[in-house]
């Protein structure tokens, strides 16, 4: 069971946590001026890459906020989290 | 006539070796701001400041008597009164708030309480809350929002011995069923 | 015969344990195993092969043995368990397996349970290294656990006649274990298996609790646990197997690890038997036979190996009679159900010799324990001396000491456990306190030069490398003959290492046979990899108290206890119980739901919506918000007026429905859906806190704060004038798609004129504390009209017959507003919401989706099966066949007298009027399809 480091609870086990997806990905800010394909784009395309990857973890069963987080997605192991509205920080894949 | 989510519970909580028993129809306010300016001044009038730190819970008395304001978020905290004022504690919040931004919800049916005392509370607990509750990690005045067995409580440390659970009403009996299982190793 | 010393070892002889082994009654004492006590009674033959069934017997006498496979039958019947690890108790019943087990039909009537525990050094094994770590850690003041898989502290000296500092080591661990357990901090968990290693410190052991004490076992302990340990810092001190070497019949009964032989000795004051041949590559061994002859069992012949035997050790062998052979092997053996010879030969070539005996003791080195410390991510290194896999690099949070490492020395192993524990509560933030002094040994046999020797050439059919999965040197070369060269594949293709002992002693030696028959390093290759458990879990120790009514919550509402008392039958709806239907005097599902559904739509009904999830939506920008969530116009609703609202994913697929009920300006109440009312509040989180920060709004549930009572049917308005004497229910005053706070049953309650089956029809919503109460109210002033509870099943056939959608029924996450038909619902004033931009997708415009319609059969009496497929002729084509959609609902109706159905068809919109067909079982049924609204569909009964 892994540790996730919820920004304001700290370490808790996984189990407290649900999955967002991949983060920074914005909506829209006027989707009637996008094709169906950069509509598409938003709605049903992410990154899957193999190393860090910056994605959204909600501290559900804790808290309750979304936060961020990079991911090796090689090794599961979380290089940082930080506050959504926060920069993604550097990070050495 | 009301019923609190575990009044058949009464007796079989008592007779568990951590003391248990529900503390019901306590008046319970789910306050949203962020707003120093306004959290002082809930808590001006309630005549208890709202904790500061994550985790925690503060208590007090004021004008509503005994008052305790539990962390649980950034922006969110429960107020936690006796039975019968969250009509006048939801209109002092309110008045407090002001224009600024968050919200005041009586959410006062929304959990039940439990309160559990002795010295195996710990042990007790220990068998279904991945949360350290070791004195040093979790001294008296901690509140955490964490899973209990197979569900969501609120539990806070109020003493050496003593630990409060909040817990929703609909999954408070699964709550006492699995209390009154986890206590059977340490019935005398 | 007996081959019970008459002193020695940890067991209480004035104690006479009877147990029965294959249906014979036998004897053994406190502190014994299952093997230990076989082998007191001359029993070596335990079960047979998995597949060729030859005879197997104790190779090992931990839990590294691959043979010793028992079925227990009491006090619960359980399989796969090694006799050298079940602790003797009186009454044991025990089986010898032929290979596998059969689980009993019986539930286990035992206890499991899970504990959590947190500590700043967890130390696995109570060995020399162990102890002295855990010690180490202990006097810092740090949190520690230290486990350990027996029943007694002590590890390899469990098994030794040996002194440390001038006394029995038994005392010198004594010492430290007083020590621990006095220390405050520190828990000793005996009879505890680390069995897996995860990330950050996450370690699961299982600790047997009473299965030793056999029926004396207390039914209220938790016969074993789960412990979940949570470590900052992990001192490994596994200690490490001795290995065999194989030669042709390897397997007989009798053949056993030399140190096993030396631990059943010491231990348990066993002989293995009569007289003995040893078979070695190394030292150790030599004290087996020392220890043995002088324990009164013959040893005719130590046969080492390597070119030269160790002067001093053959001394001491020859001072004893023991004849030595240097550079000799041992290429096979004769017996069946026991040892009865053993062929020597020189290595290499040479004439073989035979020599009597009845067992035959094996030394092939010794393999360090890695498995958690490869769990735990750490690298592996070959160490080509000691011909094993060692730990090949530091990791931040987890180190190594003792055998575990490939040290074979007693006071290094100490050493190592001292610097690692020193280093672990330092790395964990404590300052190591009074050193622990390192204890001196007095053993013979301490020095680690031994010979690599895998197998001695010979029938390659015979000679056996997994003894337990029946897999010969043959097996291993038909795989590399067929081009395998990875260990996994090997393995794989072999089966090597998968049986319950997850080859312990055989991996490596197949590791080794393979490198020889590649002719690579094996230096260069990758072990196989580690995986939990280490040591076998029963699934009832991993479900712990998660069983019964424990494996998942029951949600129950306020009013639970009276659908009960009152004979409801349960529908599970998420982790809810909702009343299905009240059945009456014997009524089946569809008697009791024509009823409940005549009753409703003729007179009066009410039902428990205590379940539907309810949130409190505050803010200055809470209209705004609603807008974007919301497919239709929420901000223009009037405060003290009602909207029904659909709910799309950006995708402008329907993710859920409710109501939306404006209780101020500022301030809505919305409902969703029973099973989505935590999906639905996050997913507004998600936005508010993700993407729309600015926005002045605060969201909390308030499902559980309210009870909710739908009051249902033409007299619903003279029950609620009864019980709310206070409020005007004329259609004038209290108009459909408003509310009213006021008082019901002398109750703050708040009253929704909203309807879910086209009835007239009030929500009634009360403090969940009142729910019981005000439902009893109703149920005394319905009295009059023959007021009728109804459940589930009721409310679908009500809203089926409007043709009003269920979220997860009629939807699957593929189904759109309009497609449901609710253009209506989907604002075209709106610049934006989530979801719009989807509609005017090209696939979403399409005509041929699948859309809702409803279906009525030819013959008014068939009833569709739900999810049956529709086609369009009425003779079913070659395949594949056309499927044109699926049934969502179907029920007979009270109201319409005759079954009807809603379904989901390609383009149905345009097919009202069509036939269209429906394959049940062997027939295609007929059926017309109907704009999916088939009951009251002007509406008259709204108001009454």
């Amino acid at each position: 069971m892994q540790l996730i480091p919820c920004p304001w609870c700290g370490p808790r086990e996984e189990a407290e946590f649900h999955y967002g997806g991949q983060a920074h990905v914005a909506y829209p800010e006027d989707p009637s001026a996008l094709s169906d394909e950069e509509w598409a784009q938003y709605v049903f395309f992410r990154e899957n890459p193999s190393g860090p990857f910056a994605e959204r973890w909600s501290h559900s069963a804790g808290c309750r906020r979304w936060f961020n987080a990079v991911r090796d997605t090689r090794t599961h192991d979380l290089i940082a989290v930080y506050r959504a509205g926060e920069p993604m920080p550097e990070v050495i894949s | 006539m009301t019923v609190s989510p575990l009044f058949a519970w009464t007796d079989r909580l008592a007779a568990l070796p951590v003391n248990a028993s529900e503390r019901p129809f306590l008046s319970q306010l789910t306050v949203r701001a962020s707003d120093p300016a306004a959290i002082a001044a809930m808590g001006a009038v309630l005549g208890v400041g709202f904790p500061a730190v994550p985790c925690t819970f503060t208590a007090g008395s004021g004008e509503f008597g005994d008052v305790e304001v539990l962390w649980l978020g950034p922006d969110e905290f429960l107020v936690v009164a006796a039975p019968d004022l969250q009509i006048p504690i939801e209109e002092a919040l309110r008045g407090a708030l002001g224009s600024a931004r968050g919200s005041v919800v009586d959410t006062s049916a929304q959990r039940t309480t439990v309160v559990l005392e002795g010295p195996h509370v710990r042990d007790v607990l220990a068998h279904g809350c991945s949360v350290d509750l070791h004195p040093s990690a979790a001294p008296a005045g901690t509140c955490v929002q964490t899973l209990l067995a197979r569900t969501g409580v609120i539990l806070l440390v109020t003493g050496a011995d003593s630990v409060t659970l909040l817990v929703r009403s609909s999954v408070a009996e699964y709550l006492a069923a699995w209390l009154s299982d986890a206590c059977v190793e340490y019935q005398t | 015969m007996n081959f019970r010393k008459p002193t020695g070892g940890a067991i209480d002889r004035n104690t006479v344990l009877r147990f029965t082994f294959n249906g014979q009654l036998l004897t053994g004492h406190p502190g014994d195993t299952l093997a230990s006590a076989l082998l007191a009674n001359g029993v070596h033959e335990v079960g047979s092969s998995v597949k060729l069934g030859r005879p197997r017997g104790i190779v090992a006498a931990g839990s590294e043995d691959p043979t010793s496979l028992v079925q227990i039958e009491t006090p619960y019947s359980e399989p796969m368990l090694l006799a050298t690890t079940v602790e003797l108790f009186d009454g044991l019943e025990a089986r010898g397996l032929a290979g596998q087990g059969r689980l009993s039909p019986e539930p286990d009537p035992a206890r499991y349970d899970a504990k959590h525990e947190h500590c700043d050094v967890l130390v696995v094994g109570a060995g020399p290294a162990g102890l002295v770590a855990a010690l180490t850690a202990a006097r810092s003041g740090a949190r520690v656990v230290l486990v350990d898989e027996q029943n007694q502290a002590g590890g390899a000296l469990l098994g030794v006649d040996e002194y440390l500092d001038d006394r029995p080591s038994a005392e010198w661990v004594a010492d430290i274990v007083a020590e621990l357990k006095t220390t405050p901090g520190v828990l000793v968990l005996e009879r505890t298996t680390a069995f897996g290693m995860y990330q950050d410190g996450f370690v699961l052991a299982l600790q047997k609790r009473t299965d030793h004490l056999g029926f004396a076992a207390p039914a209220s302990v938790a016969r074993q646990r789960v412990w979940r340990i949570r470590t900052k810092q992990t001192v490994l001190a596994t200690g490490a197997h001795e290995r065999p070497v194989v030669f042709a019949n390897n397997d007989r009964p009798g053949i056993m690890l030399a140190s096993s032989a030396r631990t059943f000795l010491h231990r348990y004051g066993v002989l293995p038997g009569s007289r003995a041949v040893v078979f070695t590559t190394n030292d150790s061994a030599y004290c087996a036979a020392i220890d043995l002859a002088e324990s009164g069992v013959d040893i005719p012949l130590i046969v080492d190996a390597r070119p030269e035997a160790p002067a001093r050790l053959a001394t001491e062998c020859a001072a004893r009679g023991i004849e030595v052979r240097a550079g000799h092997v041992v290429t096979g053996t004769e017996g069946s159900s026991r040892v009865t010879d053993v062929h020597v030969a020189p290595l290499g070539d040479g004439h073989p010799d035979t020599v009597v005996c009845d067992t035959l003791l094996v030394s092939g080195g010794w393999n360090p324990v890695v498995s958690l410390f490869s769990q735990a991510r750490g690298k592996l290194r070959y160490d080509s001396s000691l011909g094993a896999f060692v730990p090949g690099e530091e990791l931040a949070s987890v180190r190594v000491a003792g055998s575990a490492t490939g040290e074979l020395d007693l006071n290094a192993c100490a050493r190592q456990g001292r610097d690692a524990g020193a280093a672990a509560v330092v790395a964990a933030g404590f300052t190591p306190g009074g050193q622990v002094p390192l204890p001196v040994s007095d053993s013979r046999c301490t020095q680690r030069t031994g010979l690599v020797l895998w197998r001695v050439p010979g029938d390659e059919d015979a000679s056996f490398v997994d003894l337990q999965r029946d897999a010969t040197v043959t097996d291993v070369l038909r795989a590399t003959g067929a081009g395998l060269r990875s260990l996994e594949h090997i393995k794989r293709y072999t089966t090597i290492g998968t049986a319950h002992d997850q080859g312990k002693t055989s991996g490596m030696i197949a590791a080794g046979i393979v490198a020889e028959a590649l002719g690579v390093e094996l230096a260069d290759q990758r072990p196989t990899t580690f995986r939990p458990p280490y040591t076998s879990v029963s699934f009832a120790a991993l479900a712990g108290r998660d069983r019964g009514e424990l494996h998942d919550p029951v949600r129950v509402t306020a009013i639970h206890r009276w659908h009960v008392a009152h004979g409801a039958l349960f529908e599970n709806v998420a982790q809810w119980k909702r009343p299905w239907y009240y059945p009456r005097d014997g009524e089946d599902l569809h008697a009791a739901v024509l009823r409940e559904c005549r009753a409703t739509r003729e007179s009066v009904g009410m039902m428990d919506g205590s379940t539907l999830g309810k949130i409190d939506v505050q803010g200055r920008d809470a209209g705004k918000f609603l807008d974007m969530l919301y497919t239709n116009m929420m901000s223009t609703l009037k405060v003290g007026r009602i909207r029904y609202g659909v709910m799309c994913g950006v995708d402008g697929m329907v993710i859920d429905d409710g109501t939306v009920i404006r209780v101020g300006e500022e301030r809505f109440l919305v409902t969703t859906t029973t099973g989505n009312a935590a999906k639905i509040l996050d997913w507004m989180e998600e936005w508010l806190q993700t993407e729309w920060p600015h926005l002045d709004v605060h969201c909390t549930s308030v499902t559980e704060h309210w009870a909710t009572i739908p009051l249902v049917g033409p007299k619903s308005r003279d029950v609620l004038a009864a019980v709310a004497p206070s409020l005007d229910v004329s259609n004038e005053a209290f108009e459909f798609m408003t509310w009213h706070d006021t008082r019901v049953a002398g109750v703050p309650a708040r009253v929704c004129r909203i309807s879910f089956s086209g009835e007239l029809a009030y929500e009634i919503n009360v403090t969940a504390w009142h729910g019981l109460a005000v439902w009893e109210a109703l149920m005394e002033a319905g009295s009059p009209y023959g007021i009728t509870p109804y459940g589930t099943e009721t409310m679908h056939v009500l809203r089926a017959e409007k043709g009003y959608p269920i979220i997860g029924q009629e939807t699957d996450a593929t189904v759109t507003p309009q497609d449901l038909g609710m253009s209506w619902a989907v604002s075209k004033k709106k610049p934006d919401f989530i979801g719009k931009r989807s509609f005017s997708r090209a696939e979403n415009l399409r005509t041929d989706r699948k859309q809702l319609v409803g279906l009525l059969p030819v013959d008014p009496n068939v009833l569709l099966p739900e999810g049956s497929q529709i086609v369009e002729t009425d003779r079913l084509p070659e395949p594949p066949v056309r499927m044109l959609g699926h049934v969502t609902s179907s029920y007979p109706s009270a109201a319409l007298g005759r079954t009807f159905a809603l379904a989901l068809v390609r383009s149905g919109h345009e097919r009202v009027g069509e036939t269209l067909y429906v394959p049940v079982e062997d027939a295609l049924v007929p059926v017309t399809v109907t704009e999916s609204v088939l009951y009251d569909k002007e509406g008259a009964r709204r108001d009454g």
